[in-house]
């Protein structure tokens, strides 16, 4: 038991602990599995991220060479777009970007090219974490995002995301983007395009 | 946050009348929030094994919540090591203490914030503008309540009660937006315009936690416009505010709240932006303040623990009949709804003694809560806690007691019948008049000549 | 088989041919059915009030009136849940689990106990059917809308048994009616909002009567309807299984 002037000298962190420890209910343990049947072939792994991007306001672009990236993205972004590209395989057409450790300089991009880790076919989303996103502000300050997935890198289901996550490298930060930003706060009246990227761009790279 | 600071006099039922005055607009609000509903049950249909993937959720909430003070330890510990600052307010006032003490230190008058409905629970924008700090609700539908100086009606649909002709007067005030101009995609261009430049010179950063991972010690916050991020990303100090029981075990269990989250909330499959939060940005400080304001004390009793289940999606609030119809206001609190109705009485009786009432108990909240909270029967549960602690008014506490009286005798109780059927065929006009709250807008049932008891005894009673 | 009726208290005061109707569906598809006569109230109206305890008596009654039956049947989900969910009495616990265990909606005990397939039954109207939602959601009467799970509706079984009966589509098929016992006055304008939508619903999809299992609902809807000078009337489903 705790007297009143122990409560006095103790911190806020004590005090909530000790509440907590009083009051919580008997120990009732974890689920078992949390994992749900997840099993997708292949092509219908991509058929389904394929479709349910698109359904939530994103590009898909099926390509099978860098060329082809870099070249849509010379017609689609020409000057005086200001693109950002940080795609080792692109930096022939599109020279690296070399970023300052000041993110409101990239208020004015218009494009930031970035390769995603990989991409979840029940939602759309695409996982990327600092370790490719140069700043982290990038992709969300950017006008418009393009992000690039390898085809045979799409998983079924969240549950699987972070089964892939467990075995790569820890990240600082990390995010799934699925789509471009958007808000109905306007009378359930969907707008592409909120405080992040108006656009984006699903580079989906097979046979590489 | 109560920006009017009007204290509140009216309950659930007299601010619904008043919002029940406009029966167009009624009906507009409650298209809307049902065309919501609709679009979460068909995601939900897209994941043939949601109810269990629901069961799941609940089973690692009813864990968190057995071991809660391990996994605060542990998160607190991970994020330290991550190079985070762990804070921790007992109450709403230390809450807003230590958010000031942080924001004091770094000079910064600017602020953004994201959605958090745990600083609303505290009213940080009042208390910070009292002290004058600047700040900014960037989320879109909280700015523009921020805007008109009112609460959020909604928890993740914050001016779901403003038509676009009202978003667009507001706008042509605030922002110079054209009079007459109620375009969304205008309107919205024009708020990132008017945000953009806001994010740009706001060097600290608020923001909610929707879940924290305590074997990792990071923080996941969940937008669609990407507000939270470019408000981390541009600031040199992020604040980031949860209540304690938003803790879940491990980082895979993020695979069954983010597959539950948008689905229930607004139909998505997931939010546009799911960020993970583990270590702050080179040259950034970041900071998490755990809050209890209530929890640990909520967390020792039985019948009202499993509320802290709460992910805040606000499936609740739009399959609720009656908060479709009486919108979140008429709530008043920060968080309305069935969630909102059984967690205000448990800050403040007194106040909020009329929200458990404020429902038909019909239990379509608790089918629809994605971690299975039993609301419906929690609502039961507070209404005998308020009775027995006297917050019931003393005419309905009579008319029960006389009822209890005439039901438990069954002579009585035929007697009382027969008399009450007298009057509604002879003298109607003692029933159906304006004393009468069912008259007003429906007819009374016709009394028949006899109840069934008694054509029991004449027809069938053997003698 | 030893059955007993339950009938509600307002049942029994304003609609009492609900009770005939179950008492005469019952006999006629064989069985003998008690009627104990000093049942009141199942308390369900103190105890949504908060004063769980006023309805002390009205359990002691209960238990006195419907202890050592094989089943207890009652024309009303809400009265049967609230039996189900909340009868104790201290003294007679024994006899409480039972009737707990033992206590039945109409519709549950026609398809489930007598499991019933046919029955000589006309009603030639088009029927909307209201699915009350304590039996929907408390007692499992049909599949709610809520949950994603095979469909299946016993009130709808049965309805589908009676000659010349078309039953209604609806653009809500389980959305509250808004009744909620005292929250029907204590919250008039939401109570009252939510019954003239549901009429509405019914209404527009043709229906020239409104039925369900519970006639607090239906009187509520009844309320609104006559106040419309509507020509759709409500009826209780024993009513319509007992036609003809």
């Amino acid at each position: 038991m705790v007297s009143q002037k122990q409560k006095e000298v103790m911190s806020s962190r004590e005090q909530i602990l000790a509440n907590i420890k009083k009051n919580q209910p008997p120990l009732v343990s974890l689920p078992a599995a949390t994992q749900s049947t997840t099993s997708g072939l292949p092509d219908e792994r991509v058929h389904k991220f394929v479709t349910v991007l698109q359904a939530i306001g994103g590009q898909v672009v099926p390509v099978n060479s860098w060329d082809a990236i870099a070249a849509y993205v010379s017609k689609q972004f020409p000057p005086p777009a200001r693109t950002i590209n940080l795609v080792q395989e692109l930096a022939n057409d599109h020279p690296l970007a070399v970023l300052e450790n000041d993110p409101h300089q990239l208020e004015s991009v218009t494009l930031a090219l970035l390769k995603g880790h990989f991409a979840v076919a029940e939602n759309g989303a695409v996982w990327i974490t600092d370790t490719r996103l140069g700043d982290r502000a990038l992709p969300f300050i950017c006008e418009h995002l393009a992000l690039i997935v390898h085809a045979d890198a799409i998983v079924p289901t969240m549950h699987d995301a972070y089964e892939r996550i467990a075995g790569e490298a820890p990240y600082e930060f990390g995010t799934f983007i699925a789509g471009p930003s958007k808000t109905a706060d306007i009378e359930q009246s969907l707008v592409l395009g909120a405080h992040g990227a108006k656009t984006l761009t699903l580079f989906l790279l097979s046979g590489n | 946050m109560e920006a009017t600071a009007e204290p509140k006099t009216k309950d659930h039922a007299a601010l619904a009348d008043t919002f029940n005055k406009d029966e167009a607009r009624v009906d507009w609000h409650d298209k809307t929030l049902w065309f919501i509903r609709q679009k979460r049950d068909k995601a939900a249909w897209q994941i043939p094994d949601w109810e269990h993937l629901r069961e799941t959720a609940s089973q690692i909430k009813h864990n968190v919540l057995s071991n809660l003070h391990h996994y605060l330890e542990t998160f607190e510990k991970q994020a330290q090591q991550n190079g985070v600052t762990v804070h921790w307010a007992a109450d709403a006032e230390e809450h807003n203490r230590i958010v000031h003490g942080i924001i004091q230190k770094t000079g910064i008058t600017r602020v953004v914030k994201s959605k958090s409905m745990l600083t609303e629970e505290c009213h940080l924008n009042d208390y910070l503008a009292a002290q004058g700090i600047d700040v900014v609700d960037t989320d879109l539908g909280e700015r523009i309540v921020q805007l008109a100086g009112e609460p959020p009606s909604h928890i993740v649909l914050p001016c779901i009660h403003w038509k676009k002709e009202e978003i667009g007067q507001l706008f042509h005030k605030h922002l110079g937006t054209p009079e007459g101009n109620s375009d969304p995609q205008f309107l919205a261009a024009a708020a990132r315009v008017h945000l953009r430049e806001r994010f740009m010179t706001s060097p600290v950063a608020i923001t909610g936690v929707n879940f924290a991972v305590a074997e990792t010690g990071e923080i996941v916050v969940c937008t669609n416009e990407g507000n939270a991020d470019l408000g981390v990303q541009l600031a040199d100090v992020h604040i980031a505010c949860m209540g304690i029981e938003k803790i879940i075990p491990q980082r895979k269990h993020l695979g069954v709240f983010l597959r539950l989250l948008a689905r229930s909330a607004t139909g998505q499959p997931i939010t546009t932006y799911s960020s993970h939060f583990r270590k702050p940005r080179p040259g950034q400080h970041m900071h998490i303040v755990l809050v209890d304001n209530g929890r640990s004390e909520r967390l020792g009793s039985e019948d009202f623990r499993n509320a802290l289940k709460c992910i805040r999606c606000g499936a609740c609030m739009n399959t609720c009949p009656v908060y479709r119809r009486s919108g979140g206001h008429s709530y008043h609190y920060a968080i309305a709804g069935p969630i909102g109705s059984i967690l205000a009485p448990g800050l403040d009786m007194k106040k909020n003694a009329d929200l458990p009432f404020a429902s038909t108990l019909c239990g379509s909240c608790s089918n629809v809560c994605p971690v299975k909270i039993d609301i419906h029967d929690q609502l039961y549960k507070w209404r005998q806690v308020l009775a027995k602690n006297g917050y019931v008014s003393e005419t309905k506490k009579t008319g029960m007691k006389g009822m209890a009286f005439v039901l438990s005798s069954p002579g009585l109780y035929r007697f009382s019948g027969a008399i009450g059927r007298w009057f509604s065929r002879y003298l109607p006009f003692m029933v159906n008049n304006s004393l009468n709250p069912w008259y007003k807008q429906r007819e009374m049932p016709q009394a028949p000549k006899e109840s069934f008891g008694e054509w029991y005894r004449k027809n069938k009673k053997k003698s | 088989m030893k059955v007993a009726i339950f009938i509600p208290c307002y049942v029994d005061q304003f609609y009492p041919q609900v009770g005939i109707a179950t008492l005469q569906l019952l006999e006629k598809l064989g069985v003998e059915v008690h009627y104990p006569e000093k049942q009141t109230c199942c308390g369900q109206p103190m105890a949504n009030s908060g004063f769980e305890d006023l309805a002390a008596n009205c359990n002691d009654l209960f238990v006195e009136n419907f202890s050592g039956y094989d089943y207890i049947v009652s024309p009303s989900g809400s009265c049967t849940l609230h039996i189900k969910d909340h009868l104790h009495v201290e003294k007679h616990e024994a006899e409480a689990a039972h009737i707990r265990s033992r206590i039945l909606e109409l519709t549950e005990f026609l398809t489930d106990v007598l499991k019933i397939d046919k029955l000589p039954a006309r009603f030639p109207h088009k029927v909307g059917l209201h699915q009350s939602c304590h039996g929907q959601r408390g007692l499992h009467t049909s599949q709610m809308s809520e949950l994603v799970a095979p469909g299946f509706s016993k009130p709808q079984h049965l309805l589908r048994l009676v000659q010349g009966l078309e039953l209604i589509s609806l653009d809500r098929a389980d959305e509250c009616c808004g009744f909620g016992g005292t929250f029907c006055v204590g919250e008039e304008a939401v109570s009252v909002k939510m019954g003239k939508d549901r009429v509405a619903d019914h209404l527009h999809h043709g229906a020239a009567y409104i039925t369900g299992g519970d006639m607090s609902c239906l009187m509520h809807l009844e309320g609104i309807l006559r106040r419309q000078h509507s020509t759709t009337k409500v009826i209780h489903i024993a009513e319509i299984l007992n036609a003809g």
